[in-house]
């Protein structure tokens, strides 16, 4: 194995995580609902699908308990906001706060535990392409996912009615409530899909990434996919390249620090960040398609009139 | 049930504030941790020093503790609310506590605190350390034996003292064994964060390391050596049940003797600020089983162990030049204390650039 297909191997773990809860982040912020809460409904995850995996001997099952974990977690969230007409900002910190307590709680019993990997899967033939084969067709079914789903929510925005119907949700609750659409009732499915793909992002942490549970494991990936979907402007391909430009400043920055090359690591360890923001900026530099992305209504509660 | 939801939410924020509805006759001895208690590393040592603790004296204190504590001016905040909550004596764990400590300390003049790791102390601050680097110059000696390719590789925090000592003593200890062994260091700029500490140990057995030593919290390194099968070091705890076939022995930090004898001195009023730096000798760290590796390797760590210990063998003796090429300890020559604990720079050898 080469270094640079090492190196890609471990981009694509590090990225992955952070593609999933930012794509669930943007269709959520479609819908016009800010959740600052993918951290808390990240961990839950994390714990859910470590806790689900040692009690079943089955990662698979695990996968479910984290996508079921962060659904659930998430409709605490559109319950108090939705139905409730809470702050947004204000409840979805609490549930960032209220998660990285639980699982710390849930996860007493199986701190030090070493955990199950995720099995690799070889689709046939394609994983026989060289390099690309063993880079991208022989992986985790969590990375599969994630590629499908970037696509599918690209898709699914932007090409189907019930993502049109997101979309100018998302854009003034009010027309689209005029127009008979369910505002409360997509939102609400918004939210859980957010909340899904959240705790699919804890299940790779806690079954790809490494592989055990340590309370607090998320380490902040939450907040890191938050600022991905404003930068991405709301697109999910812009997010996919945005999740692996931060992976891969990341890790290169480790390697350019272990061959010793002298660059302070401070700012090795900032690049990441200033590269991801740098690039995204200049993506979706220009203002008027900026403003078409940025959806309207996102934060503002509605209640509907009767 | 906003409300309700914060209230939940702030009561989980504190479920590692221990209830502190006790009789008031008990003494509070409190601690402040920068990462969880179940890290499996640092603040899971002091954790368990803290329970060795609260076993010996029993019901005459209580020992609330705040875990997950930022380094920064949250800190700040923590350990004045453990100040004013009524404790006689703080532990702050981490030397990011280190300026917040001295701050707080100010405040509250009749409240003791002990820093670990740090240099600043005032009349009711002490600085508590432990010799980590008597532990890293045998694991370097084990490293230069165990190595095939004769590369290490080092997980490193953040460029403080106690960090850059360790770096030090491990080249040292392993050029002592085999004077072109080299070493590969990473800066990860966290203590905390399984995901980066394990991105660190790949990007270094893929530049073709063969032995991993760590100065960061977690367990995630140790566990991608295992899953690459080579072999590493555990930190802070014996973190041998994250690699059975891995880890060739750890640096356990012990420090429940410690906190035991300065609690005591407390009850009898006769704390005093004082500077403590105790080594293997003092038991305040201790070396896990030596496993995985050759009888005459662990003989020599055997060896190696006890000259410490008798004090026979400094780690630091020179003639030892720094990386610079200037002089820094003339022929048999140790090191003040005073300059370990700052130190600043490597020593010839290390084949890393100091971030300053």
């Amino acid at each position: 194995m080469g270094i640079v297909e090492a190196i890609l191997l471990t981009v694509i773990t590090a990225a992955t995580p952070l593609v999933l809860a930012a794509l669930g982040e943007l269709v959520t912020e479609r819908a016009g609902v800010l959740n600052l809460g993918v951290e808390g409904m990240m961990i839950m995850g994390a714990v859910l699908a470590f806790a689900a995996t040692q009690a079943t001997g089955s990662p698979y099952v695990g996968i479910l308990a984290g996508i079921a974990g962060g659904a659930l977690f998430s409709l605490l969230f559109g319950f108090l906001t939705l139905t409730l007409v809470a702050n947004q900002v204000a409840t979805g910190l609490a549930l960032t706060i209220l998660g990285l307590g639980i699982s710390g709680q849930i996860g007493e019993a199986y701190v030090g535990m070493s955990g199950t990997k995720l099995p690799q899967i070889a689709i046939p033939l394609l994983s026989d392409i060289p390099y690309l084969g063993s880079l991208l067709f022989r992986q985790d079914l969590i990375f599969y996912m994630s590629i499908a789903l970037v696509a599918g929510t690209s898709w699914f925005l932007f090409k189907s009615r019930a993502g049109l119907k997101i979309r100018a949700i998302g854009d003034n609750h009010a027309s689209a409530h005029a127009l008979g659409i369910g505002v409360i009732r997509i939102r609400y499915l918004a939210v859980m899909f957010g909340g899904a793909c959240a705790g699919l992002a804890g299940a790779q942490l806690s079954l790809v990434y490494t592989p055990q549970w340590v309370e607090n494991m998320s380490a902040g990936r939450g907040w890191i996919a938050l600022a991905l979907v404003v930068f991405a402007s709301w697109r999910p391909w812009r997010l996919l390249a945005g999740g692996y430009l931060f992976g891969a400043v990341s890790i290169s920055q480790l390697h350019a620090q272990a061959l010793g090359l002298g660059i302070p690591s401070q700012f090795l360890s900032a690049l990441p960040y200033a590269a991801t923001v740098v690039v995204l900026v200049l993506i979706s530099h220009n203002r008027r398609t900026t403003l078409i992305n940025t959806p309207a209504s996102l934060g503002k509660p509605f209640v509907p009139d009767r | 049930m906003k409300k309700l939801l914060l209230a939940l939410a702030t009561s989980a924020a504190m479920l590692g504030f221990a209830a502190s509805a006790g009789a008031q006759d008990k003494t509070k001895i409190c601690f402040i941790y920068v990462g969880s208690k179940t890290d499996g590393g640092w603040t899971q040592a002091h954790d368990i020093g803290r329970q060795a603790l609260q076993d010996h004296f029993g019901d005459k204190i209580e020992t609330p503790f705040l875990e997950s504590v930022p380094e920064g001016p949250d800190a700040e905040r923590a350990i004045e609310r453990m100040a004013r909550s009524g404790c006689a004596l703080v532990f702050t764990t981490s030397f990011g506590f280190m300026d917040p400590t001295i701050k707080v300390a100010e405040k509250f003049p009749d409240v003791k605190f002990e820093h670990a790791t740090g240099f600043k102390s005032a009349p009711n601050v002490a600085t508590y350390n432990s010799r980590f680097y008597e532990g890293r110059y045998i694991q370097g000696q084990i490293a230069a034996k165990m190595s095939e390719k004769g590369v290490a590789g080092y997980i490193a925090s953040f460029p403080i003292p106690e960090v850059v000592m360790g770096i030090n003593a491990f080249v040292h200890g392993a050029q002592s064994v085999n004077p072109d062994f080299k070493v590969k260091v990473i800066w990860a700029n966290t203590w905390f964060d399984p995901g980066k500490e394990a991105d660190a140990a790949k990007a270094l057995i893929d530049q073709g390391v063969d032995i991993l030593t760590q100065h960061t919290d977690t367990t995630a390194p140790m566990q991608v050596a295992a899953e690459r099968g080579i072999k590493a070091f555990g930190q802070a705890s014996d973190m041998i049940k994250a690699g059975p076939e891995t880890q060739l022995t750890a640096i356990v930090d012990t420090w429940g003797a410690y906190y035991i004898k300065r609690t005591q001195q407390l009850l009898d009023g006769t704390w005093k600020s004082e500077q403590v730096w105790d080594g293997l000798k003092d038991g305040i760290l201790t070396m896990a089983p030596y496993t995985n590796m050759p009888d005459d390797v662990k003989k020599l760590a055997e060896d190696t162990e006890a000259k410490i210990r008798s004090g026979e063998l400094h780690p630091f003796t020179g003639p030892i030049k720094k990386q610079d090429g200037s002089d820094w300890l003339a022929d048999g020559e140790k090191p003040e204390d005073k300059v370990l604990l700052g130190m600043n720079f490597y020593i010839a050898g290390v084949d890393d650039k100091l971030p300053q």
